[in-house]
């Protein structure tokens, strides 16, 4: 947390071993649009070339090396880098030079096409690349948390799937990067650092005239490792516009959210119908990416470490193509009341690790991440976080796999326990506070 | 879109520059200041407040994601959170100076008056200085012979929040 050196290592055994995330296909709806994304360091061009496949380039010229693409964003047919204007087409080829006639006799264009990284693949439209080129297929890298996944993605599946929309959260953190890691799935800090975020959604609850009785607090969670060093929190909590009404939100919003959830059921069957539908998922996905699926909304979320104590953090949200206007809006307030820079509970967070990171330098050696050891993790535990750092320890020993991920022997399912009786508590309570 | 002549030309303008000059800086010295209450009165009721992402200046609340998209009743919310001492990124408050300029009326229609500044809010804490660099538009009204607030957007020139983490104190 306190070394450059340690970082110079991470780099390299970690990052350049890992999958790393890109982009979303969604983010490039039209042939030639593209994103310039910089993944551990590297400049790439994330792009939908002319024929309609995605691609990620390295953006540097393979003659001399400039950026060739020079916009964060846009859509383009072609290239050219502006410092001898060789020209590349939106699927990375070069397909012209100035004086091509300098060249010797042999000078073949189509091995001057851009470059790209060793590995690039994708699951469910998530674009990964990696830096190892002999590194397991993401499908297998990603392993169980699959499921995790695909609940998400299933979750759109009556609305017309997910989109990445407009806009991105760009921030740092004064603090090293693995700091975020733990926050991002640390249920244990709500309470004591968003006291401002839960008294806000209380005050606003009172507003309209509801006698909250309860904190809003979840009522089932638990916390899970998976083999490579990923791990998440799961838990049952209203407000999810799929598909868990809240009592924030009209008679009529919440009835269309019932309506999703029993499409799913219908779609995916009780079992998957539900856990897509009231199940909050925070994941990460290792070493660096957070997929967050929850009453704020789903998102992306990703940082790279700029030194040691510096991280650079980037976050995207993702909504349902039909989703109708007022439960787009539910979501979205919920989305920006919590979370980003600035909402009301993400600045404390930067707080929070801002504060760690001032505290080590204090020279002492540990932080304490056992809780929950001695019983079934709930989201308050810190079994995930363990997941993260024994695979992390291992990489860094060179070895490609954590010998144990998880504390204990478990059944290696993500599915939680719901109770039946959640569906009339609910919508008896949300009868009577519209009553 | 800069315009050499400027809109309400044609309309007789509700307020003169000197005078939302004098609403701009009174409003500057309120939020400096932390008198955060008096600041929620300069608003009307259906006002609302926006801070774009650095990378979509033009961003709209509606389909794009924002850093912020307040209505009054979540601006409310906003100040009681910043006064309290659980406002971590806050508490110890931080120091603010807003410095504002280029203020110009550029519409009038149907009592709402168009405005834009520039403004640069630094921000002093825990060792650290963050510049913010923008443009505000205001939407100003007049009730009760007092000008109010309906709209308000704070669009920053920065590329990435680097260094600032968030965006904690009101822009």
């Amino acid at each position: 947390m306190t070394s450059g050196e340690i970082f110079d290592l991470e780099r390299r055994r970690v990052f350049d071993r890992s999958w790393l995330y890109v982009g979303h296909e969604t983010e490039l709806a039209e042939p030639g649009e593209y994103r310039r994304r910089t993944v551990n360091g590297r400049p790439l061009i994330f792009i939908r070339g002319s024929d309609g496949q995605v691609r990620v380039l390295n953006n540097s010229c393979t003659h001399r090396g400039a950026q060739v693409c020079r916009h964060d964003q846009g859509q383009a047919k072609s290239f050219q880098c502006f410092y001898h204007a060789w020209t590349f087409d939106n699927q990375g080829e070069l397909v012209g030079l100035p004086d091509e006639e300098g060249y010797a006799k042999g000078f073949d264009k189509r091995q001057y096409a851009l470059k790209s990284p060793p590995r690039v693949e994708q699951y469910r439209g998530f674009y990964f690349v990696s830096f190892d080129k002999d590194i397991a297929d993401i499908a297998t890298y990603l392993g169980s948390v699959r499921e995790i996944i695909d609940l998400t993605m299933d979750s759109a599946d009556a609305l017309g799937g997910w989109y990445v929309i407009r806009g991105t959260a760009k921030y740092s953190i004064k603090a090293n990067w693995k700091l975020l890691v733990e926050n991002s799935y640390d249920g244990y800090h709500l309470l004591p650092v968003h006291k401002t975020f839960l008294d806000y959604v209380s005050w606003r609850r009172g507003l309209t005239g509801e006698k909250v009785t309860d904190s809003g607090a979840p009522l089932v969670s638990r916390s899970f490792a998976a083999p490579h060093g990923h791990g998440g929190m799961l838990h049952q909590a209203p407000g999810r516009a799929i598909a868990n009404p809240s009592p924030l939100w009209t008679e009529d919003v919440n009835k269309e959210v019932l309506r999703i959830r029993a499409e799913n059921i219908k779609r995916f069957g009780e079992l998957r119908g539900r856990q897509m539908s009231e199940v909050s998922r925070h994941v990460m996905i290792f070493p660096n990416l957070a997929f967050q699926d929850s009453q704020t909304g789903f998102r992306l979320r990703q940082f790279y470490p700029v030194t040691h104590e510096l991280m650079d953090v980037t976050q995207w949200d993702l909504v349902p193509r039909d989703e109708r206007a007022d439960l787009r809006s539910s979501r979205m307030e919920n989305s920006l009341a919590f979370l980003g820079p600035g909402g009301l509970a993400t600045p404390d967070d930067v707080e929070a690790l801002e504060s760690c990171q001032d505290g080590f330098a204090t020279g002492d050696e540990w932080s304490d991440i056992s809780r929950g050891m001695q019983r079934e993790p709930k989201m308050t535990d810190e079994l995930q976080m363990r997941s993260f750092w024994r695979q992390w320890h291992a990489m860094m020993l060179e070895s490609n796999e954590a010998v144990q991920t998880d504390d204990r022997k478990r059944d290696g399912s993500f599915f939680l326990e719901l109770g039946t009786a959640h569906y009339g508590a609910e919508n008896t309570a949300l009868q009577s506070a519209r009553s | 879109m800069i315009s050499m002549v400027e809109k309400h030309t044609s309309v007789q303008p509700v307020f003169t520059r000197s005078e939302v000059e004098d609403f701009l800086y009174y409003e500057a010295a309120l939020l400096d200041d932390w008198r955060l209450d008096e600041w929620l009165d300069l608003f009307t009721e259906d006002a609302v407040y926006i801070v774009p992402t650095t990378d979509l200046p033009e961003g709209d609340p509606a389909k794009d994601l924002v850093f912020i998209n307040d209505d009054v009743v979540q601006l409310r919310g906003r100040v009681i959170r910043l006064k309290s001492r659980h406002a971590h990124r806050e508490y110890p408050r931080s120091r603010t100076r807003r410095f504002i300029s280029n203020v110009r009326i550029i519409g009038c229609a149907a009592g709402v008056t168009d405005v834009e500044a520039s403004f640069q809010v630094y921000r002093y804490r825990s060792g650290s200085t963050d510049p913010f660099v923008g443009q505000y538009s205001y939407q100003l009204v007049r009730t009760d012979d007092r000008i109010r607030i309906k709209h308000r957007r704070a669009t920053l020139d920065l590329e990435t929040l680097r260094n600032h983490g968030a965006v904690s104190i009101i822009l």
